[in-house]
């Protein structure tokens, strides 16, 4: 019935004039090729953005998850550790609460690719006249954004965890979260590129996700630890993460800030070179 | 010319999709791909518009290689895919806005081009609905829009009508044709449903990599077989029928009342439907029943493959189904 009315409605359309020109100029030649398309990469951040802007309900559990692992941590092992540097547990593991909000929406965000794969979206991008950096660089940007942000909301709680902020702390945490979180965008952009079905999304939580939350020193100091767990504090870009975001909100280990700035930049170059190598062969 | 392709291959490991085409598209034609699953199809169409390399052979859209020149072919073509590339959670409108964005359209233009183009395709009155509440056919007609945003020269449609009612297919096909009246667009579209080909200034009947034909659906038709006459009069009128009739022409006769006449090499049976009429009427012969069969591009296929293409397409929409189920476990396709 409804199809009928909407048959009808047409055929009166086809008593008006041509309704759209097609080509009628020639497409301009493009003289200056930039090798990034500034604008196919803010097409990629919207889109990021009015995704997070739709998916809003699923910050409040990003947020209880934060919450649960603030008390049982900040607060169920209060009495068990000796303060470290003048800070109490829960002062301390603050900022590591942070850093588990980044990594997990940005490795979320990232692994959006492959819905996006999935349900076709990405071919129209793949076919769209802009370089493969476009899909690269604007998810990147996009995922660091949206985590930034999520993450930012956890600030509020800061007065729970006995932490003191400044707007001078806060803008510091800012930008020690975004880095963070470009670093685990392309990493986590990497992985979707080379992940091809969806029965992996758990394995990447089991395997990536947490033992990159757990062996950063989010919740334990870094200092005196075993030559193993050293190498893989070493390895894993998180534990630079949180080192500056402690910094940043608690002027902890301030001295080794810049180095987790250049370690951060440094992931996040290596790993958009390769997403951007991957994102070639993508067809 | 739009397209022009020589001795285009893609091979995938052992499997030849693609085994050496050549044609050329007109510009402002309306050019058809038929042929039955996995002929190599939407292999060939992924290869004009760049995201497939070619194995080996050569082809040109609007002018350039696809393989030197892949951002201008990208540039100058709309493409509507097989499978559906919208962004489900997005509104229509805002799947056409960013569109215009990866193709820099002129930002004075954007909201005037998005408007005319939603009222091409009726959908003018759910620009702000999320994609993921509209029906097949609206995505369909959204996705036709989209490709046409960027004013291509070339717009390829790769089983535009897959999964569609037969009405929603239809109103697919009257803006299609619309455009092409209106515009100078040349439209390069696959298809399996023959009744769809008829539209098609020329067709290629694909078959397992290859060409096997080429031409207009008339002469394609014409070289399988002739049109013919079908009349059913009182049984005992057949034999003075017959010999009204005439016995130049080839006569068969069915059960009862039923005669079949052949029309003449190329001739129209509608033309000799109407003369049969007349003469049989003056003759005092009632015609209780008249009717033209044309031979069919299944006709064709079957005569140049040695089988039925229906056969092997039925049930394009279980396999849509198919798929979409498929999407639960997720497979790189490319
Ligand atoms: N990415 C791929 N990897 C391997 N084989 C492929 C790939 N894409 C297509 N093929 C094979 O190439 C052949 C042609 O496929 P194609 O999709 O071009 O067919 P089609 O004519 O579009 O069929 P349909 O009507 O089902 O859409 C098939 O045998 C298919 O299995
Ligand atoms: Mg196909």
């Amino acid at each position: 019935m409804k199809g009928k009315v909407k048959m009808a409605q047409r055929s009166t359309l086809d008593t008006q004039p041509p309704l759209i020109a097609v080509h009628t100029t020639p497409p301009p030649p493009r003289t200056a090729r930039l090798p990034v398309d500034l604008e196919g990469i803010a097409m990629i951040w919207l889109r990021e953005m009015s995704r997070l802007w739709r998916q809003r309900t699923r910050l409040y559990g990003a947020i209880v998850r934060a919450l649960v692992w603030l008390f049982a941590l900040g607060f169920g092992l209060r009495r068990s550790f000796v303060p470290i540097a003048g800070l109490s547990y829960a002062q301390f593991v603050f900022p590591g609460v942070i850093a588990m909000t980044i990594i997990f929406s940005a490795l979320q965000s990232a692994i959006s690719i492959i819905w996006d794969r999935e349900f076709g979206f990405l071919k129209e991008v793949l076919v769209a006249p802009t370089p493969r950096s476009t899909l690269v660089l604007g998810k990147c940007l996009g995922g660091a954004t949206s985590s930034t942000a999520q993450a930012a909301i956890m600030l509020v709680f800061a007065p729970l965890a006995g932490v003191t902020l400044t707007p001078l702390h806060v803008l510091a945490a800012l930008g020690a979260m975004f880095i963070t979180a470009l670093a685990l965008s392309a990493l986590g952009i990497v992985i979707a590129l080379r992940m091809t079905d969806f029965e992996n999304f758990g394995t990447i939580q089991n395997f990536i996700t947490q033992p990159l939350y757990l062996f950063s020193g989010a919740i334990f100091p870094t200092r005196g630890v075993p030559g193993w767990l050293s190498a893989l504090l070493f390895l894993n870009p998180l534990t630079y993460g949180v080192n500056a975001i402690r910094g940043a909100l608690l002027g902890y280990n301030v001295s080794e800030v810049p180095r987790d700035i250049v370690a951060l930049l440094g992931v996040t170059i290596v790993f958009l070179g390769i997403a951007l190598m991957l994102a070639r062969g993508e067809a | 010319m739009s397209v022009v392709v020589e001795e285009l291959t893609r091979t995938f490991g052992a499997i030849e999709a693609v085994k050496g085409i050549s044609f050329a598209v007109e510009k402002g034609e309306v050019f058809g791909f038929l042929g039955p699953n996995g002929a190599g199809k939407s292999t060939t169409i992924k290869m004009l518009c760049t995201l497939l390399k070619p194995t080996s052979g050569r082809a040109l859209v609007n002018g350039y290689d696809v393989v030197q020149m892949p951002t201008d072919v990208r540039r100058s073509i709309g493409i509507v895919f097989q499978d559906p590339t919208l962004d489900d959670y997005l509104s229509a409108e805002q799947n056409l806005r960013y569109h215009c964005m990866l193709y820099h359209t002129p930002p004075a233009t954007r909201p005037t081009r998005i408007d005319s183009l939603l009222r091409l395709v009726g959908l003018e009155d759910r620009r702000k609905d999320l994609v993921k509440t509209f029906s097949g056919g609206m995505k369909r007609r959204l996705e036709v829009a989209r490709g046409l945003l960027h004013e291509p020269q070339t717009l390829f449609l790769d089983e535009p009508t897959v999964g569609l009612d037969p009405q929603t297919r239809r109103s697919v096909w009257e803006y299609v044709m619309r455009l092409r009246q209106s515009t100078g667009l040349t439209i390069f579209m696959t298809t399996h449903y023959l009744e769809e080909a008829e539209y098609c200034d020329r067709i290629a009947i694909m078959d397992h990599g290859r060409v096997v034909a080429l031409d207009t659906p008339d002469a394609l038709k014409r070289q399988v077989g002739r049109e013919s006459v079908h009349l059913v009069v009182a049984p005992e009128d057949v034999a003075r029928a017959a010999l009204v009739i005439g016995e130049d022409r080839r006569v068969t006769h069915g059960e009862g009342g039923e005669l079949q006449v052949e029309c003449a090499e190329g001739a129209s049976g509608q033309a000799l439907a109407a003369q049969l009429l007349r003469q049989l009427t003056l003759s005092d012969i009632a015609v209780q029943a008249v009717s033209v069969h044309a031979p069919s591009l299944d006709d064709v296929f079957m005569r140049l493959t040695g089988r039925a293409i229906r056969d092997e397409t039925a049930g394009a929409k279980e396999r849509l189904e198919a798929r979409l189920r498929g999407r639960g476990r997720l497979r790189r396709r490319s």
